[in-house]
């Protein structure tokens, strides 16, 4: 039971990391809070539902779309938005605010195209194409089914958005430290001012990792119905809740420290979910306050704030 | 004539006056009663929010907090509602007090906690295990003190003495420290303000406007799930109503009320969804082009609004 909780919580921990991800990064660059994180996961599964319903294309396949198709969408979004923010009194508060409408911008064009009704992807999608993938290494054809690790055992769509979520962090990581648009990110992130003092164009460099967080918010949404069960157009308050939960344990502005949080996170919610299953969902909320209070700045946290 | 004397024969009197006679005018009770909750709602967050600057994205604890305090002391001790609408105040100013260790975080770190705060105190009272206490998920019913007439009047009392004490706070010495506070807490503190006291005592006021605002409507519908009371659809609501306004105003987050609750009505019920389109649309503009409300439209030419 407890190597099964700890096991599965990884894998989930994983999934929240990219959950968290992208609302990080976003927070990271610009600090503005992006209310409407988890719309955009939710746009990102509907994306996955359509791709697999009409075409019959695996989810697995649907990723590098969702991902483009939102950071399409993420751009334009940037410069009708946020340059015009930022000018503001109190840019962070606002946002707050800003993102809201339009989440509720998001969540009623949704329930006006698609209707109120939950959907779902069938079960054993991502696991076919955990086989496939497995059989051309393998040289021999490989059975779906669930997958044994450590003598327990997972459903396969569990452990294919937990390496998938992973991959993706491993993504991110590359881009940030081992690009000169990566670098120049950081910069940004580091410090706004002194950025533009020396000559980066910062709405360029802000403005791509916008539209790189709503992609991983969208990646995200890929594998929600798998992980977070049936989507509905009104499903994305919840992860957004989740989302913060994750990035204020690793620490706010540090996309890194997502990945611990998200880890510490899903071990923490399995554990709950295995001994006291209905005080589980109280955890997320104790877990973030507890933490603001302990540690204002994250377990990675480093910076200081004012307070 | 003082200034405090005149907002209150000019704004609170005529608001309190229209909604003591509506009824008699107008059929829709709950509608007349919605609209008091929501103003009372929408200065409480004005008292916090405009005075302080601390938007506190889980101001419905409160209310909830004071919606359960009312209906537990009813549903417990048999109490009569004025006893438990004391209760309610109680109940949301021990919650204040609790999360006073949250003024420690700033700007956006101070509204996520203080959500979580709120959605974690929706998790225990709708926890199945506390079933006997709470009635879990299953929602309250107080039939025995079903009284709409008594708790419209109760809800007016509430709004009345909240628009009072808005009017006091924009006239008064406390409500210019305050301001001065949100604007540089350190040249305050140098200029002798005392920052953490005084910022406490704006948000225990706003954590009892919103508790007796619970309790008030806790008795007035009488059967309520958790998650009625607990939704973050009233802080949105409320902050949203404020905003559109203008903070730090007493006339503000009456107009917001008034215009995007009224609208609400008229259009919102029979067409939810495009309801929600228009509304988030609206809100993203206003954040956009007019960060400071409706009345900064006034104040932009040098009109004083009180």
């Amino acid at each position: 039971m407890f190597t099964y909780s700890l096991l599965a919580g990884l894998l989930f921990g994983l999934y929240f990391s990219l959950i968290g991800l992208g609302l990080n990064l976003i927070f990271g660059v610009m600090r503005i809070v992006n209310l409407a994180h988890g719309d955009f996961v939710m746009l990102g599964a509907f994306l996955a539902f359509w791709l697999f319903t009409l075409f019959t294309i695996n989810p697995v396949a649907a990723v590098p779309v969702a991902f483009v198709v939102l950071v399409m969408v993420g751009l334009p979004l940037y410069y009708l938005l946020v340059p015009r923010l930022l000018r503001a009194r109190d840019p962070e508060m606002l946002s707050f605010i800003l993102f809201f409408g339009l989440s509720q911008v998001i969540q009623a064009v949704t329930t006006i195209a698609f209707g109120t009704s939950e959907r779902s992807i069938p079960g054993d999608q991502l696991g076919r194409a955990l086989a496939t993938v497995l059989s051309v290494f393998a040289g021999h054809k490989v059975a779906t089914g669930p997958v044994h690790i450590l003598g327990q055992t997972f459903p396969a769509s569990w452990v294919v958005s937990g390496i998938a979520s992973g991959g993706a962090v491993l993504l991110i990581y590359i881009y940030l430290y081992q690009t000169r648009l990566g670098y120049l990110t950081r910069a940004v992130m580091d410090n706004r001012d002194e950025a533009i003092a020396t000559g980066i164009d910062v709405h360029r460099v802000s403005a791509l990792a916008f539209g790189i967080g709503l992609g991983l918010a969208a990646v995200a949404g890929v594998f929600a119905p798998f992980m977070l069960g049936s989507i509905t157009p009104a499903m994305g308050a919840e992860i957004t809740v989740t989302a913060f939960a994750v990035i204020v344990i690793g620490s706010l502005g540090n996309p890194l420290g997502t990945v611990l949080g998200g880890i510490v996170y899903g071990i923490s919610y399995m554990l709950m979910q295995s001994y006291f299953s209905t005080w589980a969902n109280l955890l997320p909320y104790v877990l973030l306050i507890a933490i603001l209070l302990v540690r204002p700045r994250g377990l990675l946290g480093r910076q200081v704030r004012r307070a | 004539m003082p200034r405090i004397t005149r907002d209150i024969l000019l704004i609170l009197l005529p608001v309190v006056g229209a909604f003591a006679i509506a009824p008699a005018i107008y059929s829709n009770h709950l509608l007349l009663f919605n609209f008091i909750i929501f103003m009372t709602l929408a200065q409480g967050i004005n008292v916090i929010y405009g005075f302080t600057g601390y938007l506190p994205f889980g101001y419905v604890g409160f209310f909830g907090a004071g919606a359960y305090g009312f209906s537990l002391t009813v549903m417990h001790l048999q109490a009569p509602p004025l006893v438990a609408l004391a209760v309610a105040a109680a109940a949301a100013l021990a919650l204040g007090l609790i999360l006073t260790p949250l003024f420690r975080l700033s700007g956006a770190y101070f509204s996520i906690a203080n959500l979580a705060a709120a959605l974690a105190l929706l998790q225990v009272v709708s926890n199945p295990d506390l079933e006997s206490i709470t009635k879990g998920p299953y929602g309250i019913s107080l039939s025995g003190v079903f009284n709409p007439t008594l708790a419209y009047a109760a809800a007016l009392a509430v709004l009345a003495a909240t628009l009072a004490l808005v009017i006091y706070l924009r006239h008064s010495h406390l409500g210019m420290a305050l301001q001065a506070i949100r604007e540089d807490p350190i040249s305050a503190s140098m200029a002798g303000i005392n920052v953490v006291r005084e910022r406490i005592i704006a948000w225990l006021i706003s954590a009892g406007i919103a508790g007796l605002a619970g309790g008030v409507f806790a008795w007035y519908v009488s059967v309520f799930y958790p998650e009625t009371v607990f939704s973050v659809e009233f802080t949105i609501f409320a902050t949203v109503f404020t905003l559109f306004g203008g903070t730090a105003t007493v006339i503000g987050p009456i107009l917001g009320v008034v215009i995007l609750y009224g609208i609400y009505n008229a259009v919102g019920i029979s067409t939810p969804q495009y309801f929600q389109l228009i509304y988030g649309a609206l809100i993203v503009g206003l954040v956009l082009f007019l960060p400071n409300g409706v009345v900064s439209l006034l104040q932009r030419r040098g009109i004083y609004v009180p």
